[in-house]
């Protein structure tokens, strides 16, 4: 695998992430959101990390967008509501995108510098990440673990069904 | 200009195509996905980045990238609806916090 599928790889990334904020529609947004994560899955491998490519591709472009899915289906998506979307973007885009423009600054100075030496992508093998993530790094996987329980309690929390005496003190 | 050097700037653009969404948008869910496309670009930028030093922590810090998204994605998609009942899914609309 080589550098150069995986440059590819990321410009249709790129190009389908730019295209995907500009969407009016959220089904045509989350299509375009699939298409870039799995060709920065594509990416991966190609640069021999097999092992974050594979959980790109399954957690990332799977999971994460199915979820996703769930919610674009409870949206209204009517001609009316593409209509007012559009006009919301029509007024909304100039200042967002002089701030970004004034990003890329930095960005398109920091190109040149630091010239390296080029050779294959160097494997990272799925044994040395799990050695590193349970081994020296393992306040950071129990930090992360804590982090998405937290986050599964206030799902849970928001989800709930509200019993008579709260859905009293908080009307709808 | 090395591939290195190629990958981050994508990295660093596909970061910014996230801002962007986040600023210019002003649907809720659109912002989510926006989001989702920032912390792509991070991701991009510490696998090149560990593929060109031949370093394993660049995929470790992948995967702490993910759980991220992870609990973000399920927590704001839960405030997401949550939300919609009361302003109708427009960040704007919702400049009044309340328990």
């Amino acid at each position: 695998m080589s550098w150069g599928l995986a440059i590819w790889a990321a410009t249709v990334a790129f190009g389908a992430a730019i295209l995907a904020v500009t969407r009016p529609s959220a089904v045509h947004a989350l299509l375009l959101l699939l298409a870039a994560l799995i060709s920065l899955g594509v990416g991966f491998f190609a640069m021999a990390a097999n092992f974050a490519g594979a959980i790109q591709l399954l957690i990332y472009a799977g999971a994460v967008v199915a979820v996703f899915v769930f919610v674009v289906m409870t949206i209204d998506a009517g001609d009316e509501a593409m209509a007012a979307e559009r006009e919301l973007l029509r007024h909304a885009w100039r200042w967002p995108a002089l701030i970004v423009g004034l990003s890329v600054v930095p960005v398109i100075f920091g190109i040149g510098g630091g010239a390296m030496g080029e050779g294959d992508p160097a494997p990272a093998l799925a044994s040395d990440l799990g050695l590193l993530m349970f081994g020296d790094w393992s306040a950071a996987t129990e930090l992360i673990t804590l982090l998405l329980i937290a986050g599964m309690l206030g799902v849970r929390h928001l989800g709930r069904k509200l019993g008579p005496r709260l859905r009293e003190r908080n009307p709808e | 200009m090395t591939a290195l050097n190629i990958l981050l700037v994508l990295s660093a653009g596909l970061f910014l195509a996230g801002l962007f969404g986040v600023a210019a948008r002003r649907t809720l869910l659109m912002q989510l996905i926006s989001l989702e496309v920032m912390l792509a670009g991070p991701a991009l930028g510490f696998i090149a980045a560990g593929a060109h030093h031949g370093s394993i922590e660049g995929s470790a810090m992948f995967i702490l990238v993910l759980g991220l998204a992870a609990a973000e994605v399920a927590l704001g998609l839960a405030i997401y609806l949550h939300m919609r009942r009361a302003t109708g899914g427009d960040s704007d609309a919702a400049t009044r916090l309340r328990g």
